[in-house]
């Protein structure tokens, strides 16, 4: 490796290879930086903004800024953490998140990102958005009150099924949600399948395998077993 | 002819290219009123898209109309300055007597009545767009006359003409606005330069971006010019951005309206010094009625050989083509603006790279505002030397200043950079002022002891908006209208911005019915910072700078809303309560009624 391609996380020498992003490299070191849209698999989308850290002390996404030798950056500061736990209350209060019944919890990659980041309450007013359920695929429910806008299902679904099932659409806080491509607005009505990538892909309880509720006991969830920020992979598997 | 047909000549005459879907949806819900889901579907099939897609970009913009609309649609300009000139009683009048709430459809499809974003006819508002046709100096007898029209279903093309006169108002004409070049007098001296030449005479000028960043125009030429078109049709292009949208912003509305020409040799000279043969002009969808004169002075360019190929005996090809944006500020940054040329959301693009390197369609691209490039005719046919002569040191030339609000002369000034702000104002007949705010929300927010400062990129940059508000004006009221319009205007995509901009529009809205508390401004400075670093675009980076600048100079317009210096909820019982009153008929004071809909705040 080249002695050079090296960069500061936090203090910590993080090597990287040319063309890597702040992202990948600490990634592949095996350290978290707080993320909820970017993925391993895909190309960053740079949406949520939880990634952002302080690169020569100006402001930037991990995930989309290439990583260059000498960069100082700073990720887990109380300044940084701060941040990100604002941003994670905006997302609690802009959608309809409630754990308790939700049967993605313990395996929730907001939810997990919430305790890592030690996020007490909400903060906000809710916002409380009325937002429809889909429940007319056969194997698939989807509930948009607890979409994260993070583009993941867009992805997967162009990218790997090549089947461009969703696409992200409209403006703003009330307009901006995933569109289904079927005139109906209805998942029924695409060629959406259970074993697609795009089924598995969200990283929050908005698409969800039907007769597959609470699978895995309290206790044994993905992240009862160990916090987000000890559970940090390159790829799926 | 049927819909469909309709439908499918729309899609043939733009060769059911999915890039120019914009224009296809424009021009189909031009003819048949709306775009109907099996709408999107038949164009969805023809340009091969993914129907969600399609309909993400339908539902992008905000004069597209995913749901009928009624046969007359009516948007009043919500800008501070439409505000100031009583637009909010207009509306309410023209609301009651149509009987309609805003924002609603009436029962007989007939007519619907809201607000949109500034449609920059701010010196000579209140101003609507009536089926997108913009409609000046709006009066209480205009109003009835109006009303009557709909009533009978009178067609607008038979309104009274005067209605949609747009003026001008030149006030002040500076280098720029009394040029005498003739058409093709800059272009064919940059011919005879040759595009080396001319670049380093544009970098030699030190032109820099009139659309508030102020990026050297050269340095962008030249990137744009040196990096290489990519894939099977490699290419260059030259865009103009008309996507005038920073409220209180309209001094390209003039040039386009009486200097079109320099526009577009401008665009000309852009395209010979970076390769380009094909040019894009983006108009704001409020400026639609500027299509027809733009495509008829572009035919006069084309028999005078100014464009298409050849022009002027040269080996020059270039042309241009308009491409009308459909109500989204946003798209006025230019990865934005780029992603709408494309058929898509205008949302920005991540970057680097940027649009000099990969732009539209991925090619190398220079997306310049219409005043630099009607500025860089001057460069070509008088040289550097003379137009360096004119403003300050690092901002060369003069900048066009559209002023509006409490003045006796609202208008467009033109300016050498470095006029201080109290000259302008006492030009303008402005007395008494309180304040001015400068390039519009996304700007600063000067106050009386700053006016001694310089409109230049050494002191106070500026987009070209000058909105005045004198001494008997509410600082605080100007912000929350611009709080709103961020929260309405902000694409989406990011969390600091999508969520922040209406967490301070609802702070800003709390505080104005008197629930606010020191709690609450700590809030909306604590979302500053955040929104400030965190956001993908300048949007989410400038959308706190009207409340941060105004609680920083005009505090006391925030703190005598403050009821108690602890928190207060912006729960209020009765406030919640008055729906299930209203329901039982109740109608007394304790109903609390009016607290039920916040004023001016959005449902």
């Amino acid at each position: 490796m080249n002695a050079i391609n090296i960069f500061q996380l936090d203090g910590e020498d993080i090597p990287f290879r040319q063309g890597q992003t702040i992202m990948q490299a600490a990634t592949r070191h095996g350290t978290y930086i707080p993320h909820l849209c970017w993925h391993p698999d895909f190309s960053p989308y740079g949406s949520c903004k939880l990634c952002t850290v302080k690169v020569n002390g100006r402001f930037g996404s991990a995930c989309t800024m290439e990583a260059q030798p000498g960069m100082e950056v700073e990720n887990r500061t109380a300044e940084l953490d701060d941040k990100r736990r604002t941003l994670l209350q905006m997302f609690f209060v802009e959608g309809n998140h409630f754990c308790p019944s939700c049967e993605k919890s313990g395996g929730c990659t907001l939810q997990a990102t919430a305790y890592e980041l030690k996020m007490m309450s909400p903060h906000f007013d809710m916002f409380y958005p009325d937002r429809p359920v889909d429940a007319s695929h056969p194997d698939i429910l989807l509930d948009f009150n607890r979409c994260i806008m993070c583009g993941l299902c867009v992805a997967a679904s162009r990218e790997v099924d090549g089947k461009n099932v969703f696409a992200m659409g409209g403006r703003g806080l009330l307009g901006r949600r995933v569109h289904v491509s079927s005139e109906s607005g209805k998942l029924a009505d695409t060629d959406f399948a259970v074993t697609d990538r795009a089924a598995s892909i969200c990283p929050v309880g908005v698409i969800l395998k039907k007769r597959k509720g609470f699978a895995v006991p309290i206790g044994e969830r993905k992240y009862d077993l160990a916090p987000i920020s000890e559970q940090v992979k390159e790829s799926t598997p | 002819m049927s819909d469909t047909d309709k439908i499918d000549a729309v899609l043939d005459r733009h060769r059911r290219d999915g890039t120019r879907l914009m224009q296809i949806l424009r021009e189909i819900q031009e003819q048949i009123g709306w775009l109907s889901p099996a709408t999107l579907t038949r164009v969805a099939a023809a340009v091969g898209w993914p129907r969600a897609e399609v309909s993400g970009t339908a539902s992008f913009y905000s004069f597209f109309h995913k749901r009928p609309r009624g046969r007359y649609c009516v948007l009043w300009s919500d800008n501070i300055t439409d505000r100031m000139l009583g637009n909010a009683d207009l509306m309410d009048a023209m609301c009651k007597k149509l009987w309609l709430e805003p924002g609603r459809v009436s029962e007989d499809g007939l007519v619907s009545v809201n607000t949109t974003s500034c449609t920059g006819m701010c010196d000579q508002g209140p101003a609507l767009l009536v089926n997108y046709r913009a409609v000046t100096r709006m009066t209480q007898a205009r109003l009835g006359e109006m009303v009557g029209l709909i009533r009978n279903e009178t067609p607008v093309a038979e309104w009274p003409a005067e209605w949609f006169e747009v003026e001008d108002n030149i006030r002040r004409k500076d280098i720029l606005l009394a040029h005498d070049l003739v058409p093709g007098q800059a272009l064919s001296a940059a011919l005879e330069r040759g595009p080396e030449e001319m670049l380093a005479e544009i970098k030699a000028a030190r032109l820099r971006g009139r659309g508030g960043a102020g990026f050297s125009t050269g340095l962008k030429w030249e990137a744009c010019r040196n990096a290489a078109g990519s894939g099977d049709n490699p290419a260059h292009y030259v865009v103009c951005n008309a996507d005038e949208g920073e409220p209180g912003t309209f001094k390209d509305r003039v040039l386009l309206t009486s200097y079109a020409d320099l526009v577009f040799e401008g665009m000309s000279i852009a395209g010979l010094v970076v390769g380009a043969s094909s040019g894009l002009l983006y108009l704001r969808g409020e400026y639609r009625y500027l299509l027809e004169p733009l495509e008829s002075a572009l035919a006069t360019r084309r028999e005078a050989n100014l464009l298409g190929k050849n022009i002027l005996g040269s080996d020059f090809e270039f042309d241009i083509e308009i491409h009308l944006g459909a109500g989204a500020y946003i798209c006025g940054e230019e990865s934005a603006l780029i992603e709408s040329l494309e058929g898509k959301p205008g949302r920005p693009r991540i970057r680097p790279p940027f649009p000099v390197t990969n732009g539209y369609l991925g090619q190398p691209t220079t997306v310049n505002n219409v005043e630099t490039l009607a500025a860089s005719c001057l460069i070509a046919a008088h040289g550097s030397e003379w137009y360096a002569q004119h403003g300050t040191e690092k901002s060369t030339g003069t900048k066009l200043l559209s002023v509006s609000g409490d003045c006796e002369r609202p208008g467009i000034y033109e300016y050498p950079y470095g006029v201080t702000v109290r000259q302008v104002l006492e030009d303008c007949g402005a007395t008494d002022s309180q304040a001015v705010q400068n390039s519009g929300p996304s700007g600063v927010c000067v106050a009386e002891a700053e006016f001694g400062r310089r409109i230049s990129f050494e002191d106070l940059p500026t987009a070209g908006a000058f909105m005045i508000f004198d001494e008997t004006r509410d600082m605080f009221e100007v912000a929350r209208n611009f709080a709103h319009f961020f929260a309405h205007e902000s694409c989406g995509f990011c969390t600091p911005c999508r969520v922040g901009t209406t967490l301070v529009r609802n702070m800003m809205d709390k505080i104005a019915r008197q629930h606010g508390s020191p709690y609450d401004i700590d809030e909306l400075f604590k979302l500053h910072r955040l929104m400030q670093g965190a956001s993908h675009c300048g949007l989410g980076n400038s959308a706190c700078n009207p409340v941060f600048d105004t609680l920083n100079k005009f505090r006391p317009a925030y703190e005598r809303r403050l009821q108690s210096l602890d928190y207060e909820p912006a729960f209020d019982l009765d406030a919640a309560l008055s729906q299930a009153r209203q329901m039982t008929g109740r109608d007394d004071a304790a109903a609390h009624l009016a607290t039920h809909l916040p004023n001016g705040a959005e449902t």
